[in-house]
């Protein structure tokens, strides 16, 4: 995951050179990194939206899918029901985040295999698709709810 | 005297491949789905049903769904073991994962292949 790298904590403590560098070691640095506060670059969102979309997928996505794949199949009385269910507007809305959920895991999840195919791996081009894909997702996202509604 | 951590052997790379497969597996199965709802010009009960009656539609759909379920164990065991330090709920929380998800593959051949209906 591109955002592992955050996850260890620099020490504070001054290097032992820090005597020889002079005026860089004087420049307040920061001594550790909080998730919250620092700046986190577009690639670093997109990798823990990647995450979190998957979770979500995981825990409501799934069930639902099978559910509603056995009640599109077991009649049409239970298709109607089914598409009754899913048209009230809580499980629309609910619906509106799985298929955003879905939609930036397929972007962001196409954009990690294009950087292993080392296709696009320089900073430029890198934080240029991670912006592509938070805008395609949450657009795609946009234009399945005006057609859901 | 070297520290000994034990961190299993090699399955990472598996993983990594594994999760990567799966995944293309899963996009190549939208499209086709999004295509055939193209072609249909939306999808209604009829063609629905239709569809599930090609046995190649169901292989395709159980092929899906078992490269859903093996990306979600790799993808969620991921998450565990990043944020749940305490190895007694971690373990907890991956074999529920485990057991939920072998369910949802015999729920999904349930559905595809089952005798209800």
């Amino acid at each position: 995951m591109a955002g592992s790298l955050l996850s260890k904590p620099i020490s504070g403590v001054p290097m032992s050179d820090s005597g020889l560098r002079g005026d860089l070691s004087r420049r307040p640095r920061p001594v550790y990194l909080d998730l919250v506060r620092i700046r986190q670059p577009v690639p670093a969102i997109i990798s823990i939206l990647h995450r979190l979309s998957g979770a979500l997928l995981f825990l409501i996505g799934i069930p639902l899918l099978l559910y509603a794949l056995q009640q599109s199949l077991a009649s049409p009385e239970a298709y109607a029901a089914l598409q009754g269910n899913l048209g009230r507007p809580i499980v629309k809305l609910m619906l509106l985040g799985l298929v955003w959920a879905y939609l930036h895991h397929f972007c962001a999840g196409l954009r990690f295999l294009l950087l292993d195919l080392h296709i696009g791996t320089a900073l430029k081009p890198a934080r240029q698709s991670s912006f592509a894909v938070l805008v395609v997702s949450l657009a795609l996202t946009a234009i399945i709810g005006a057609r859901l509604w | 005297m070297v520290a000994r951590v034990i961190v299993g052997a090699h399955y990472g790379w598996k993983d990594w491949l594994a999760q990567r497969a799966t995944a293309v597996v899963m996009a190549l199965y939208t499209l086709l789905l999004l295509g055939i709802a193209l072609y249909q010009g939306g999808i209604d009960h009829a063609t629905w049903t239709a569809l599930f009656a090609h046995p190649a539609f169901r292989i395709a759909t159980m092929l899906f769904g078992l490269a859903l379920f093996w990306h979600a164990w790799i993808g969620m065991r991921d998450i565990w073991m990043d944020y749940v330090k305490p190895v007694a709920l971690r373990l907890t929380l991956e074999v529920l994962t485990v057991i939920v998800l072998v369910a949802y593959a015999a729920w999904l051949a349930e559905v595809l292949w089952g005798l209800a209906r």
